[in-house]
């Protein structure tokens, strides 16, 4: 799996309230609805902004706070191809990858790429390439078995197709 | 008991109890069609609640509710909690969890039951449904922090202030991954309720449960809910921890935590003296008989500072029933408080509470984000029951333990 898009970038311990504020998310599951307020309090006009296939780049401890998953669906929602961080909550890792919106953890990129690079991403080869600045990151790829939830679009499809856990 | 595992191991293991509230269930039960789910496979180890927004606030909200009715009445879920019977968090310690079960619910704070030794964690919706439908769940198994608090606790300093002092060292990632042990004489000496404060504020230093080893106050916490022992927990002597803190709190300060992270504790003398517009006595963290009682006894006889706005919920009918029995219901509406029923609103900034733009909160719960309790523009800062309940008085923040009334 690839992905290419644009950097976006935030700092360290972007937490679910930030992503996606509690006031909305209790009362409707129409994720795109929901996307409209994503990253809100930080930059109100993003969800415009954003385009498909863009990237977020972030700091240490992406996503801490709530396990409302609604965090990584509204950002899949908005395009987002890929989030990459220095390193991630464990309870939003595990949405992400349930909702099929791949997460990888590279201290090196998180710290390199600027916003507005362009970025290409190699899930499987554990490579980054900043095609901006003309440099490669690599990363510990992720591991086979949530691979496959990602490489079905989420958990949601892979229970679909398997009936139950296949690890 | 099972087969010895490493941590690093990827493990798939059943599921003793599931569950879900109004901000997560809706989205669980989706998920669960969409993965063509028919059936609940084990509907009696399902546990619903209804205290996000509760009672609703809007026909939106309310038909999110509808959904959670009709699709637990569909599935057989009994153990459905409807409006008004507490905080999820609370009604699984008080009814249903024991020691060594595995316990997950979409609700990050959901790692509280660790304290009643059981290994509970917080996960999304999607895989509560995979839950329902299969009722199992994977787990990455975890390295432990351990962490060893000694010394017994100044006057007016509470299990909330050891867990803030300890955020703030450990930090809002600190343990990622990671299991914490809670041990030392300190939580020996602590609570059963007193205890799930600080399993419960495991999460904010990135930690997947907050496991205590159960003694003898944790089975009689148990039976007197009509409960039995469980299966034992106990940490491996030989184990070896990824790291282990130790905290010496013989001397620790009433702590708070200053807006806009969970990490950013201060000893409440350097935040002293500010002008606070509301003061919030719940959520998971603080909503218990004890912290009733320990607000109540500095509040009784006196009246709140007029400009400031005190909401006193309970974290169940059950805690709700005792404070009323025991006179403290008259003592928070005589001082000027305002009381709710049972639920999380205030704290998530649903519909209950919501602050203005400049004012600045103090609050029991366990989370100070910016925009957490529905506006991005108000401060909030965390502390415990009785620096709550002093400040309330004063209309600034207080250190308890200098106040005289």
């Amino acid at each position: 799996m690839k992905v290419k898009g644009q950097a976006w970038k935030f700092g360290d311990d972007i937490n679910t309230d930030i992503i996606i504020s509690g006031k909305y998310k209790f009362k409707t599951l129409d994720m795109r609805e929901l996307a409209k307020h994503a990253m809100e309090a930080l930059d109100p006009k993003f969800s415009e902004k954003v385009k498909p296939g863009d990237i977020l780049v972030a700091g240490k401890n992406f996503g801490c706070g709530s396990s409302r998953e609604h965090a990584p669906r509204v950002l899949k929602e908005l395009g987002i191809g890929v989030i990459i961080a220095k390193s991630f909550a464990r309870i939003f890792y595990r949405n992400a990858v349930n909702v099929g919106l791949p997460v990888v953890e590279s201290p090196e990129a998180s710290a390199r790429i600027s916003e507005g690079d362009q970025v290409e991403v190699d899930l499987e080869k554990g490579l980054i390439r900043n095609l901006t600045k003309g440099e490669t990151y690599s990363f510990k790829p992720i591991p086979p078995a949530l691979m496959e939830i990602l490489r079905e679009g989420g958990l949601v499809e892979y229970l679909r197709k398997a009936g139950d856990y296949k690890l | 008991m099972g087969r010895r595992v490493e941590a690093g191991d990827l493990i798939v293991v059943n599921v003793d109890l599931v569950m879900a509230h109004d901000g997560t269930a809706p989205l669980a039960i989706k998920s669960f069609r969409e993965m063509g789910g028919e059936r609940v496979k084990h509907p009696e180890r399902v546990v619903f609640v209804i205290d996000h927004i509760a009672p609703s606030s809007s026909e939106d909200v309310s038909k999110l509710h509808k959904l959670m009715r009709d699709f637990a009445s569909e599935q057989g879920i009994e153990n459905f909690y409807d409006v008004g019977e507490g905080v999820c968090h609370q009604l699984l310690a008080e009814r249903h969890v024991e020691p060594g079960m595995i316990v997950v619910g979409g609700d990050s704070h959901t790692c509280m039951h660790g304290a009643l030794g059981a290994f509970a964690t917080g996960v999304g919706s999607t895989e509560v449904a995979a839950v329902l439908k299969t009722g199992k769940i994977w787990f990455k198994v975890p390295e432990t922090l351990k962490i060893q608090v000694e010394g017994s606790l100044p006057p007016m300093v509470t299990p909330k202030d050891v867990i803030l002092h300890i955020i703030g060292e450990v930090k809002a990632d600190g343990a990622t991954y990671k299991a914490v042990e809670y041990g030392g004489e300190t939580v020996r000496q602590m609570s059963v309720e007193g205890r799930l404060t600080l399993s419960n504020m495991a999460v904010e230093m990135g930690g997947k449960t907050g496991l205590i080893e159960p003694d003898e106050k944790t089975l009689e916490y148990l039976k007197s809910r009509g409960r039995g022992p469980g299966k034992p927990l106990k940490g491996d002597r030989d184990a070896e921890h990824a790291e282990t803190l130790n905290f010496d709190v013989s001397r620790l300060e009433p702590q708070v935590a200053a807006p806009p992270t969970v990490d950013n504790v201060k000893p409440v003398s350097e935040v002293e003296g500010l002008e606070i517009d509301q003061v919030f006595l719940g959520s998971c963290t603080n909503a218990r008989l004890e912290d009733r009682r320990l607000a109540a006894s500095i509040l009784k006889g006196r009246k709140i500072h007029p400009r400031v706005r005190m909401l006193v919920v309970p974290a169940s009918r059950t805690v709700y029933l005792q404070a009323l029995r025991e006179g403290l219901v008259e003592v928070f509406l005589e001082a000027g408080c305002v009381l709710c029923n049972p639920g999380c609103g205030v704290c998530v900034g649903g519909h209950q509470g919501v602050p203005a733009p400049g004012e600045v909160v103090l609050s029991t719960s366990n989370r100070n984000f910016v925009g957490r309790m529905g506006c991005p523009e108000a401060d909030i800062y965390l502390a415990s029951p009785a620096t709550a309940a002093v400040s309330a008085l004063t209309g600034k923040i207080t250190n308890p333990a200098g106040w005289k009334p």
